[in-house]
């Protein structure tokens, strides 16, 4: 249903485009060079790959995942997709057709909620959905039928003749939704659509969500939410710095996924002289250290902690606060960046 | 699912520009008096008071009426197509939708040109009994040459629409007061709005000067079609001019617009 295949964008102007979702790696090199680094010189890298050979296959039906961190490049393969950005190189399939060729015909195709609502501000709510669907070819009085029967389904029928500025965050979003389904699309993108709304809102979204994919919809659905990613989807794709890096199920992904507890220690003072130490208990298979923190692979879960504890004190130091975190998809994406998502 | 029907493209076109339409009606008030209130003013002024001080000889009002018909009209095209522009791309961004229709990117920037046309006329065709109303009879005022009036009217509210897509897509939003004042400002005073060109013989260099603002052609076509007895450009390179201008102006304001819409 959907493909790309070496999917590659570089963007001109690192500065300017970090907001919009390019993180660094160097387009010569394909080294990853940080956001600090390139900001502190830009001439030095010159531009930026916010995709660095990206190859993704999303299966017809299916509620595909993209995960990654802000800056993985997540937007970049949303807005390729949806003939917004055009990619440097490598090729990219929707429904079969060339999304830099056959653009217009993508776009009949696909329904797109963006991360931030956009809705038309010089109409009400129901216009908004009336004139998409005019956009779709639809006439007035069945785009406004199918309008009015996405509000009452999304429960915003009483807003239908209200500005679109009346709405909160959440119903604003689900009137992108609503307008994303109008024209009745096979693939719908959906590019952080829970982020600022209210715990409650996201949980409403998600049973939208499911319910859209039970109707057997293709949902490609971009999220730094570990658990919003392992709740709804079938399948997910790890992404970071542009590139993929692990695509699975989330069981599967789950199942990946280092045997270890991860055990985070802050300690005071310079964690490296512990870390050694740290590395000589029993069933400790790894251990890094950052700064002051210090995070431990442990096989035996949190059974490792006194002799941890007794290790850093060993080396001169006292441990401060402790963290556990059960072997999750969290935990394999941090084993495979070596950082946290959010 | 019903993706699959064909759509035709100009369904898709003239529903946008049924969506400006709508929105523009809604705004008619503000529009009116966005466009109208310094073409109204200059009138005021120019075309009343200051020919009954006896400043102004009475005759002037067939110089000005052309004139500042020409800037209305050339004003709220540019701002009709400008203004939604530098809101929608910038932090609104809900051109978004008419973007991912399923018609090719260019008819989108065309409709706004379209849209900022329609508006340009009407602004056109707001002013005129206006100016009958607030200065009197206007000595050899003549509506009878209606194609060179609408041929006139429509191409230079085209060109200036053309001109808005370029300046609204190209100009960072936070530069567009600088914008106004800097290049509509000289433009209006230097457009040949309150003068006729062939007036500008005296100051030779002036008069070859001003052969770059775009508002010179509107202005001396405007005299030509409405006030033929008021000296005028030949009616002819006022089409020409225009029309090249509006090939430029659309050649580079579609380029803005694309690198706005697709990075």
């Amino acid at each position: 249903m959907i493909e790309t295949r070496q999917l590659r964008k570089v963007y001109a102007a690192p500065a300017a485009r970090r907001g919009a979702g390019a993180h660094g790696t160097s387009p010569r090199s394909t080294l990853p060079v940080s956001a600090p680094a390139a900001a502190r010189n830009p001439r030095a890298s010159g531009s930026i790959a916010a995709l660095d050979g990206l190859d993704l296959q999303v299966r017809e039906g299916e509620f595909f995942g993209l995960l990654g961190p802000n800056g993985a490049g997540k937007t970049t393969t949303i807005g390729i997709l949806t003939t917004r950005v055009r990619a440097t190189s490598g090729e990219a399939f929707v429904a079969g057709l060339d999304v830099a060729a056959q653009d217009v015909a993508v776009r009949r195709r696909i329904g797109v909620v963006p991360q931030r609502p956009n809705p038309d501000r010089g109409l009400n709510v129901i216009e908004n959905l009336a004139f998409h669907g005019a956009y779709f070819g639809l006439g007035q009085a069945e785009a406004e039928r199918r309008g009015m029967a996405l509000l009452e389904k999304f429960e915003i029928g009483d807003k239908a003749t209200s500005k679109v500025d009346e709405l909160s965050g959440g119903q604003q979003q689900r009137l992108m939704i609503a307008r994303a389904l109008l024209h009745e699309p096979r693939v719908i993108f959906l590019d952080e659509p829970t982020v600022g709304l209210d715990p409650q809102a996201r949980l409403a979204l998600w049973d939208v969500l499911r319910a859209l994919h039970r109707e057997g919809r293709t949902i490609v659905m971009t999220t730094h939410y570990m658990q919003e990613a392992d709740e709804l989807c079938d399948r997910l794709a790890i992404v970071d710095r542009g590139k993929l890096l692990a695509c699975d199920t989330p069981a599967a992904l789950r199942a990946q996924a280092p045997g270890a507890t991860l055990i985070d220690l802050a300690v005071d003072g310079d964690a490296a002289a512990a870390a050694e130490r740290c590395r000589l208990v029993d069933g400790v298979s790894r251990v890094d250290a950052t700064g002051p923190d210090l995070r431990a692979h442990s096989e035996r879960g949190g059974e490792a902690i006194p002799a941890l504890i007794r290790a850093v004190e060993d080396a001169g130091a006292r441990v401060q606060n402790i963290n556990l975190s059960k072997p999750s998809l969290e935990t394999l994406f941090i084993s495979l960046t070596g950082r946290k998502l959010d | 699912m019903g993706d699959d029907a064909p759509i035709g493209t100009s369904e898709v076109f003239f529903a946008m520009l049924r969506r400006d339409v709508r929105v523009a009606r809604r705004e008619l008030p503000f529009f009116l008096v966005r466009t109208a209130m310094q073409p109204l003013l200059l009138m005021i002024v120019f075309g009343f008071l200051m020919p009954r001080m006896g400043v102004l000889q009475k005759g002037y009002t067939a110089t000005l009426l052309p004139g500042v018909i020409a800037l209305s009209l050339a004003l709220s095209s540019v701002q009709s197509v400008a203004l939604p522009m530098v809101a929608q791309f910038g932090f609104s961004k809900e051109i978004e939708d008419r973007l991912l229709a399923p018609i090719p990117t260019h008819l989108v920037a065309l409709e706004l040109i379209v849209a900022g046309t329609l508006q340009g006329v009407l602004a056109g065709l707001f002013v005129l009994p206006c100016g009958r109303l607030i200065m009197g009879a206007i000595p050899g005022l003549a509506l009878s040459n209606l194609p060179h009036i609408v041929g006139v009217t429509v191409l230079g509210a085209a060109t200036f629409s053309a001109l808005g897509l370029l300046i609204g897509c190209a100009i960072n939003p936070q530069q567009i007061g600088l914008m106004f004042s800097s290049i509509i400002g000289p433009m209006i005073f230097f457009g040949c709005t309150y003068y006729p060109w062939m007036a500008l013989d005296k100051i030779p260099l002036m008069k070859y000067l001003v052969l770059v603002n775009p508002l010179v052609y509107v202005a001396e076509g405007m005299r030509g079609a409405i006030t033929p007895d008021v000296p005028h450009m030949d009616p002819l390179v006022d089409a020409v001019v225009l029309v090249v201008l509006l090939g430029i102006f659309w050649h580079f304001g579609k380029r803005a617009f694309f690198k706005r819409a697709i990075s």
